[in-house]
């Protein structure tokens, strides 16, 4: 399904982000040339059918003190794996966790879980902790681990889409 | 609109109105006329301070950016994750050519031997291994796609 055209302009309105000013879903509508009651409906819909996803604000780990930035990836069994993405991901210190493809024979890791920390030991405490309590209630699930630290942001724009459909 | 300034490099100092105005605004923005009033009145601070802590927090790159979060997969879009291996002395080179795509989203240095890591996002599922292509034609270098077969739940749970 694509994007219908009223929605694909609002995304190119707001993907670099809403005005700061007192009315900015008035002043979005006003740049679409809609009423402000259509553009909210709109939204409305597109949060409940999770193309937006939320509205918010989107911190920088690094300046909020977030400074260890670590992708965990582990090697897990398929046969257990649904169960452990879903563990993995409830504990507090998981941000994000998903199942990805393995790229054998240069990357064994199918599971992806990104966790946040005030220091790279602190991260790499909290995944020693996890591996362990993994272990205990997956027994033998996970074949291998690795965490890879960020040491820069080269770019984040975030999504871009073309004005032209 | 700010994909020029660069990311702070390191912790901004931050009061604990900043903190909490954060927090505030993590999701569930209000969809009325007068939001940053409704957000206001929830942390017991004018709509004015709101409006002009936010510009301060964006401004210092401790916010990236403000407003909605697009799930364009929804929409017939995808995103996805890639990573490259690239020598060192051509990293740089690497990262302009590789930024220079609008499709690259996010892009991060890692420790590892892949040690690129960046987001896709494009309009159509096929725009992905077209761009991967692309890439790898522009760089002379292999792009490894890991593309989410599942996602599972997290809760928002950073603090500032």
């Amino acid at each position: 399904m694509a994007a219908d055209d009223l929605e694909r302009r609002i995304i190119v309105a707001t993907q670099g982000g809403l005005p700061l000013v007192s009315d900015p879903w008035g002043t979005v509508a006003g740049e679409l040339g809609i009423p402000p009651q259509e553009l909210l409906a709109r939204i409305r819909s597109m949060l409940e059918r999770g193309v937006i996803r939320r509205i918010g604000a989107v911190p920088n780990h690094y300046a909020i003190g977030y400074t260890a930035n670590g992708m965990s990836v582990w090697d897990i069994d398929d046969e257990a794996i649904e169960a452990v993405g879903e563990w993995l991901g409830a504990l507090a210190a998981v941000t994000h966790c998903y199942r990805r493809p393995r790229r054998l024979p240069d990357w064994p890791y199918n599971l992806f879980a990104m966790v946040h920390g005030r220091s790279h030991d602190a991260v790499r405490e909290q995944l020693e902790d996890i591996a362990v309590r993994l272990e205990s209630r997956f027994p033998a699930a996970c074949r291998a681990r690795d965490v890879l630290f960020s040491s820069a942001i080269l770019k984040k724009t975030g999504l871009r889409i073309r004005d032209a459909g | 609109m700010s994909g020029r300034r660069t990311p702070a490099d390191g912790p901004v100092a931050l009061d604990d109105t900043d903190r909490a105005l954060i927090n505030a605004l993590q999701g569930d923005f209000p969809l009325s006329r007068q939001p940053f009033a409704e957000v206001g009145v929830r942390l017991g601070l004018a709509e004015e301070e709101v409006l002009v802590r936010l510009q301060r927090l964006l401004d210092a790159r401790v916010l990236t950016r403000f407003g909605p979060m697009f799930q364009i997969e929804r929409i017939g879009g995808a995103f996805c994750l890639a990573a490259m291996s690239v020598p060192d002395d051509a990293f740089e080179h690497v990262t302009a050519q590789v930024n220079a795509f609008a499709e690259v989203a996010h892009n991060y240095r890692r420790e590892h031997a892949l040690n690129m890591w960046f987001v896709l996002a494009t309009e159509r599922p096929d725009g992905i291994a077209d761009c991967a292509r692309r890439i790898e034609a522009a760089t002379g270098l292999p792009v490894f796609l890991f593309p989410k077969e599942r996602e599972y739940f997290v809760e928002m749970k950073l603090e500032a």
